[in-house]
């Protein structure tokens, strides 16, 4: 199988879930990689280095720098002949577009996959991870995006693709981009870190919530949060972990005051350790931690932080 | 302005599911089935632009079995003007669902359609994004926050990154996150008052779409479980397990 996996970026950077998605394109077939952007020649380049990828497609015009799904998916259409397979990392980026792609070659997609069974066949979750589907594919092509935590990183550095640029397709415009609000940390990202220390209503404020940072700093880790927090604004909600925000699945997760509701589980239970501090002893989210300490978090955090500067 | 709203019949969100033993499906007999959670966000802000005079008719759709009917009841007790049902008993994918959503567009031409990002069974998030494409409209998905101004909608997105804003020509598709609203209970009144409003049955069949699936779905299994950890008595435990960990 020929595959097409879209490079997910921000004109300056390979988002590194790009590299897990190459990964379960592999088990595929053949890999090449578009890169749609604005002067994104830095990150076509870093594409050219991934392992085993041949052919990395540059798409750089104006009408492609902020990946508008009205303006990415005709381009990767008019591409779809070429392969048997259109991958994408299921980000928002991913989710936005792919099923754009997938309806206009009436295909149906295969969303968040966690496994290749065959070049048809597919395991993805489903109710919030609380069942996994197999699902066979009849379409002659695939659509598929990927969840990036189940499949390990190619390798970013070895590789020797051929780079080719490409036109954009002019398509009538749907949609204008306004504007970002993007968040600065200077921690790592959510989605990759292999630390993650997560809040929850208990903590049950702003400012508790940055209580969190003293150990995220001492672990070199990324912060996340539950719904609740995001939606009582304790965190924004580029934060928030489940089965509707991101997926993770980090060495080392840290629970601080969430209870475990499933749609929270779903987003996070696939990490290596997890460790939960909670108040309440019927917390669900005992039930999946490999240590748990049930005591007021308020007591602990400050205690833990010492104990671990040690 | 004219607003379609689709709406999914799922199981309730606070229903712990089963997946059946021979590996067929997950058991939906007797389970509380509700209005997926992020289709009432999308009805809630139908039902807040029309009380402020934005939006002017709203119909719901739902497509699915007979007790689809209580689903649009319940969009109607939130303050949708009527209901269109689309009934089938088949198990339609999302690509079959944005055909038909496609065809009662083509049928009530509405200004904006909007539809939660993701239904909570499936978990899918492609429906509203496979419509857009075969309406040829733009789309707003995952929106936390929408404006009108001259003929567009300007939406506020939730992204992997924190928000984005774009603008979209009328019409358009929105698909709404999580944060853009927190949608009402029906009043009493209003649940009476719904009983009156009109649901047009449609029988999948007679619109004549071809919406065979693609897929076939070779088993449904539960997934690996963790295994109980252990709840330490100390601080200095922990920490020593947290050390061990990274």
């Amino acid at each position: 199988m020929r595959t097409l996996v879209l490079a997910e970026h921000n004109n300056i950077e390979l988002n590194p879930q790009t590299l897990n998605t190459v990964t379960c394109a592999k088990a595929l077939g053949s890999v090449d990689i578009l890169v749609a952007g604005k002067n994104c020649g830095d990150v076509a380049q870093a594409c050219a280095e991934i392992e085993g990828v041949q052919t990395v497609l540059i798409a750089d015009d104006v009408m492609l720098a902020h990946a508008l799904a009205e303006t990415l998916a005709p381009l990767l259409v008019s591409l779809a002949e070429h392969y048997d397979a259109i991958l994408a990392p299921a980000t928002s980026i991913g989710k936005n577009v792919l099923p754009r792609v997938a309806a206009v070659l009436d295909v149906q997609q295969i969303s968040d996959i966690c496994e290749v069974v065959n070049e048809n066949t597919f395991k993805r979750p489903i109710y919030a991870g609380n069942a996994i589907q197999t699902v066979q594919s009849r379409d002659a092509k695939k659509i598929i995006t990927v969840r990036t935590t189940t499949f390990e990183p190619a390798n970013p550095t070895g590789g020797s693709a051929t780079l080719k640029n490409i036109d954009k397709v002019d398509t009538p415009q749907l949609s204008t981009f306004v504007g970002a609000e993007l968040s600065t940390s200077d921690r790592p990202d959510l989605a990759s870190s292999a630390v993650i220390v997560s809040g929850g209503r208990g903590l049950g404020s702003v400012e508790n919530f940055a209580l969190l940072e003293t150990l995220a700093d001492i672990l070199g880790g990324a912060i996340g949060a539950s719904r609740a927090a995001v939606d009582a604004g304790f965190a924004t909600n580029d934060h928030q972990i489940g089965q509707t925000g991101k997926v993770v699945a980090p060495d080392l997760y840290i629970a601080v005051g969430i209870s475990g509701a499933i749609q929270h589980l779903a987003g996070m239970k696939d990490s290596r350790t997890i460790v939960a501090i909670n108040s309440d002893p019927d917390a669900p989210i005992f039930k999946i931690a490999d240590y748990g300490l049930v005591a007021d978090l308020f007591d602990v955090l400050p205690e833990l932080a010492q104990a671990l500067k040690q | 302005m004219k607003v379609l709203v689709a709406i999914k019949r799922v199981v309730d969100f606070n229903v712990k599911i089963r997946v059946r033993s021979d590996g067929s499906g997950v058991d939906t007999a007797g389970v509380k089935m509700s209005m997926n959670p992020f289709d009432e966000i999308a009805v809630e802000e139908a039902v807040r632009l029309k009380e402020a005079g934005t939006v002017s008719e709203i119909i719901a759709v739902s497509i699915g079995p007979a007790q689809c009917k209580d689903t649009l009841r319940t969009a109607l007790a939130m303050g949708a003007d009527q209901g269109i049902h689309i009934e089938t008993e088949a198990d339609l994918e999302p690509l079959a669902i944005a055909k038909i959503l496609q065809d009662t567009a083509h049928k009530e031409d509405p200004d904006m359609i909007f539809l939660g990002k993701q239904a909570i069974d499936d978990d899918a998030n492609q429906t509203a994004q496979m419509l857009a494409a075969l309406l040829n409209w733009g789309q707003g998905t995952f929106a936390s926050h929408i404006d009108f101004t001259e003929g567009a909608a300007q939406v506020v997105r939730e992204i992997d990154g924190g928000l984005e804003t774009i603008k979209l020509n009328l019409p358009c598709v929105i698909s709404t996150d999580l944060r853009l609203n927190e949608p009402r209970y029906a009043s009493l009144p209003n649940i009476m008052k719904a009983k009156k409003k009109p649901i047009q049955t449609v029988a999948l069949e007679d619109l004549g779409l071809d919406t065979t699936p693609h897929l076939n779905v070779l088993a449904v299994e539960e997934p690996a479980q963790r295994k109980a950890g252990q709840i330490l008595s100390s601080v200095q435990d922990l920490a020593d397990k947290i050390k061990e960990a990274v």
